[in-house]
């Protein structure tokens, strides 16, 4: 019996051990947002191919779940759409870089019998959220959308219940447009919300959006085609009516290309321009600029190079925009800094 | 040296002590080791409420008694009250104890008492497996089947109907504190009637036989001689329950809302405490949002604590050790 | 009608009622079974056990990962579990100590109900922030904390029960205390301390709380014990709460998956002790 036991014992520990000796590669784990989640999935898949000795984790648990987790060194690379702040980038154990990879739109989604095209003022869409506009067939949503069906019931808002970079994007908006929600909320990837209920991600919001019928929801562009959810136009900074579509999103971000900061940490809300969408934004994968482990650190540099050139290609047919040529050239410089003990991992790549 | 025992001692060669002294030894040595696991179980509990302790003590500074009884959760400002959730975690398991425990103690009495001795051992078997269904099942269920149905049928029914009573205002969204109260009672009745039935099967016999001897019906035999007698091991029973419900995460989680706010409805989105855990806790961005949480954490951990340590003394007072651990 | 046959009446109400309220408690198990069963079949494919998951949106993949995930997770949570399980339980039911049983037994109890996200918090405290690493191990760890009461108590229950007559044949033979319980006691008691193991790990393979931060997920095989793994339960939630209808089918078939591993499990615990009590 007892031999009996010690072969179960031996068998189970190879089998556990083994299984993962067998995978002689490497793994890179992150962790961050989900507003670029399904460009990074497709990205990780499509990089495996290219470096089949790397496999990319990612978790996408929300902005502020990157955030920490990068900071705490739990993961290897973070990412986030609401850009750190100064006093987060202070906690940080060393210097961390913000790297823009696509730019994508934020859109007020919802579910109505019929799936009307609705049109959307900027302080109609504040006092949705802090509740002072309660039925769908209020007056002032109604003078906006003269022809549209709008039933007499209340309007279900659902926001994020996690620390979200979207979220970030939403309320930085918010806050531009109305004073009071300025003064009231705030910004930040996680407020306090009047109204509504939480959803966990922006899969949570869609998928309550989804299942709810008046309900009324803001989620990244990509998750709401791919649900078939209708999505708002939205009134911008010139006083038109913009639909969220890869133009919209790449027009707001035209006219921040030329005056990037170094750090990437900027704000494409409210945009100026005739075509430009007012909710969209850059997200970022955030890294240190000292790297840990050159194996690794070597790896990500190679992925960030490649994500900011061959992967813009994927993010088209994504509904994501791909970022400016003199972002991509911003990038470049920037991603030569990462090192390792002083010395630039990329250097020797020159592409 | 432990002496040798009585008559041995006389007929010991020293060969025999010799050998008597390595295994006595080796006893000695073994039992050192069973002790050592024992110390470190005690170690490892004990750490677990000191590790939880230190990592609440920024937020135990900065609020105090405000963070029990404060109702603003703000990451922004970093001013974190928790009595929304504490509130939820009270109301939901409310609404579940409500519904589960006439059922519970019900079925309870039907296993025990009531029911043909034939039908016993598979309904109770069902009852049993009924315990083991993981949480995150009940959540899946609980989101695609349970939540529609409260939107389309339940709520818009007590709302016309009891519409009148705050409980019932407010817009039908089919997740909320009355859809997590539904989940938890389902969750937590088994329980109640497992325990109970033990609790109602060590009433010892003859207290029955008693009343039947006095000509009481079934019911009545029930009524007076085991209830009665095993009152305090229900209650634990249904303690034991309560404690399960608070502290159930997943299926609450994926059903409640998810908003931190006091509403005196039943329809309304809320929050409890183990689901603000499971949304928030690999997110706080800053040391004081994180202490937070943790004494949140903490606070779950000294109520379930103590309801639980009430419910065993209860349960244990009727008849020995009738609580297994297997529940 | 007369007093007794009134009270007749009455006990038969009582009776229908209370048997009414065990039907409504056992309805939930049955409707739940029926839509896992409905929904999830659809689903269960090769594809599902033997793939990884695909990219959001794209349609197919599996949960091959998550089901051997849990798997290893489980076999990690015994190796904390089932000794300190067995040798705690042990300790209760043979020591003469005079304080420390108590205590062991208290706080077994103590540590049985505290809600598994608390242990997450715990383990994530002071495993995964120190290390630096969301892994397998902290979740083997996780989990085997909660395994430790239940194998506990019904290790001491069972080695009670081993009669002391068998006990006082090993010594009487000369054999010493110490391999007399190991041997003799703890063999005779193997059975129903596998049920009691059983037990423990069926409750432990549908635990997702304290998995949240501490396997964290992995969408890839797991790369080393001390890395993020995927977990049945885990998988079961992220793809719960997300939008997309494959993603939702998937979990359907995920939770038949589960449910399936975690009764078959208990049932047979249950049969076996069942066996034992007669024999």
């Amino acid at each position: 019996m007892r031999v009996r036991l010690a072969a179960i014992v031996v068998g189970v520990a190879l089998l556990t051990f083994g299984a993962t000796a067998a995978l002689a590669q490497s793994l890179m784990n992150g962790a961050g947002a989900t507003f670029p989640y399904p460009i990074y999935s497709k990205w990780f898949d499509e990089y495996a191919k290219v470096e089949p000795g790397i496999r990319f984790n990612y978790q996408s648990i929300g902005s502020g779940g990157g955030i920490r987790q990068i900071t705490e060194r739990t993961v290897d690379f973070g990412a986030t759409d609401g850009p750190m702040t100064d006093e987060q980038l202070k906690k940080a154990p060393g210097e961390l870089l913000h790297i823009p990879t696509v730019l994508g739109a934020v859109v007020a989604t919802y579910n109505l019998p019929g799936n009307p095209k609705l049109k959307f003022t900027p302080d109609v869409l504040a006092d949705i959220f802090l509740g002072k506009i309660t039925k769908w067939n209020d007056d002032r949503i109604r003078a906006v959308n003269a022809g549209a069906s709008l039933p007499n019931q209340p309007i279900l808002v659902v926001h994020r219940s996690d620390g979200s970079g979207t979220t970030y994007i939403w309320v930085d908006y918010l806050c531009k447009i109305s004073p009071e929600w300025d003064k009231l909320v705030g910004r930040g990837t996680s407020v306090k919300w009047p109204v509504g209920l939480g959803g966990k991600g922006n899969e949570g919001v869609a998928g309550q959006v989804k299942n709810t019928p008046g309900a009324l929801g803001y989620v990244e562009l990509a998750y709401a085609t791919t649900n078939k959810l209708p999505v708002a136009e939205i009134r911008n900074q010139a006083g038109k009516f913009v639909e969220p579509t890869i133009d919209s999103t790449t027009a707001a971000a035209a006219s921040v290309a030329k005056t990037m900061p170094a750090d990437f940490r900027v704000s494409l809300t409210n945009a100026p321009g005739d075509k430009a969408y007012p909710i969209a934004s850059f997200t970022w994968l955030l890294v240190y600029r000292d790297q840990a482990d050159a194996g690794k650190g070597r790896a990500l540099a190679k992925f960030l190079w490649w994500a900011s050139h061959e992967g813009q290609r994927y993010a088209a047919d994504l509904l994501y925009a791909p970022l400016p040529a003199e972002v991509v050239k911003q990038i470049e410089r920037k991603v030569k800094e990462i090192t390792f003990q002083g010395k630039p991992l990329l250097a020797s790549v020159d592409r | 040296m432990r002496a040798l025992p009585g008559g041995l001692e006389a007929m010991a060669g020293p060969g025999l002590r010799r050998r008597a002294r390595i295994r006595v030894s080796g006893d000695r040595v073994f039992a050192g080791v069973l002790r050592v696991v024992a110390a470190s179980f005690v170690g490892l509990v004990l750490a677990l409420v000191v590790t939880l302790v230190v990592a609440a003590v920024p937020a135990i500074r900065t609020f105090g008694w405000r963070f029990i009884v404060g109702t603003n959760w703000d990451p922004v400002a970093e001013s974190f009250g928790a009595l929304p959730f504490i509130y939820g975690t009270l109301l939901s398991s409310l609404v579940a104890m409500v519904l589960a425990v006439p059922l519970g103690i019900g079925a309870a009495i039907f296993l025990a008492e009531l029911a043909p001795f034939w039908i016993r051992p598979p309904i109770g078997f069902l009852i049993e497996l009924l315990a083991a269904v993981p949480s995150v099942v009940y959540g899946l269920w609980g989101i695609f089947v349970l939540a529609p149905l409260m939107r389309v049928w339940v709520q818009p029914a007590l709302g016309a109907s009891l519409g009148f009573l705050p409980l019932f205002q407010g817009a039908p969204y089919g997740v909320g504190m009355l859809t997590a109260g539904i989940i938890l009672a389902i969750m937590t009745v088994p329980f109640i009637t497992t325990v109970g039935r033990e609790v109602l099967l060590a009433v010892p016999n003859h207290q029955r036989e008693a009343a039947l001897a006095l000509g009481a019906t079934r019911w009545e035999t029930t009524r007076m001689a085991v209830l009665n007698y095993a009152r305090s091991g229900l209650i634990g029973a249904v303690l034991l329950g309560l404690g399960r419900a608070l502290g159930e995460t997943m299926a609450v989680t994926m059903v409640i809302g998810n908003r931190p706010e006091i509403s005196a409805s039943l329809f309304a989105p809320g929050y409890t405490m183990a689901s603000v855990l499971a949304n928030e806790f690999t997110e706080a961005t800053s040391d004081v949002y994180l202490a937070a949480l943790v004494e949140i954490g903490l606070l779950l951990l000294i109520v379930t604590v103590v309801v639980n340590a009430l419910a065993r003394l209860l349960v244990w007072s009727v008849g020995g050790t009738v609580a297994k651990v297997r529940e | 009608m007369t007093n007794v046959a009134r009270r007749r009446l009455i006990s038969r109400v009582m009776g229908a009622l209370t048997a009414v309220a065990a039907g409504v408690i056992i309805l939930p198990l049955v409707v739940i079974f029926a839509f896992l069963v409905y929904q999830g079949s659809t689903a269960l494919n090769l594809d599902f056990f033997i793939h990884l998951p695909k990219p959001v949106g794209e349609v197919g993949g599996g949960m091959a990962n998550a089901i051997v995930g849990t798997l290893i997770l489980i076999a990690l949570a015994a190796c904390l579990g089932v000794p300190v399980g067995v040798l705690g339980g042990l300790y209760l039911a043979e020591s003469r100590d005079r304080h420390l049983p108590w205590l062991v037994r208290f706080l077994a109890d103590v540590l049985n109900g505290v809600p598994s996200i608390v242990i997450g918090i715990f383990v994530y405290t002071l495993v995964v922030r120190p290390l630096r690493h969301f892994s397998a191990i902290a979740g083997g760890i996780a989990l085997g904390v909660i395994m430790i009461p239940i194998v506990l108590r019904t290790t001491e229950e069972l080695v009670r029960l081993v009669p002391a007559s068998l006990r006082e044949a090993g010594l009487a033979l000369g054999v010493a205390e110490w391999k007399v319980m190991l041997r003799i006691v703890l063999t005779t008691a193997s059975a129903g301390i596998t049920t009691g193991v059983m037990v423990a790990v069926a409750r432990i393979a549908g635990e997702t709380a304290p998995l949240l931060f501490t396997a964290f997920g992995n969408r890839f095989w797991h790369h080393g014990l001390d890395q993020p793994i995927a977990a049945l339960p885990l998988q079961i939630f992220a793809y719960a709460i997300a939008p997309y209808d494959d993603w939702h089918r998937q979990a359907w078939a995920g939770a038949l998956v589960l449910i399936s591993i975690v009764l078959v499990v208990s049932v047979l615990a249950r049969l076996a002790t069942a066996r034992l009590a007669r024999s």
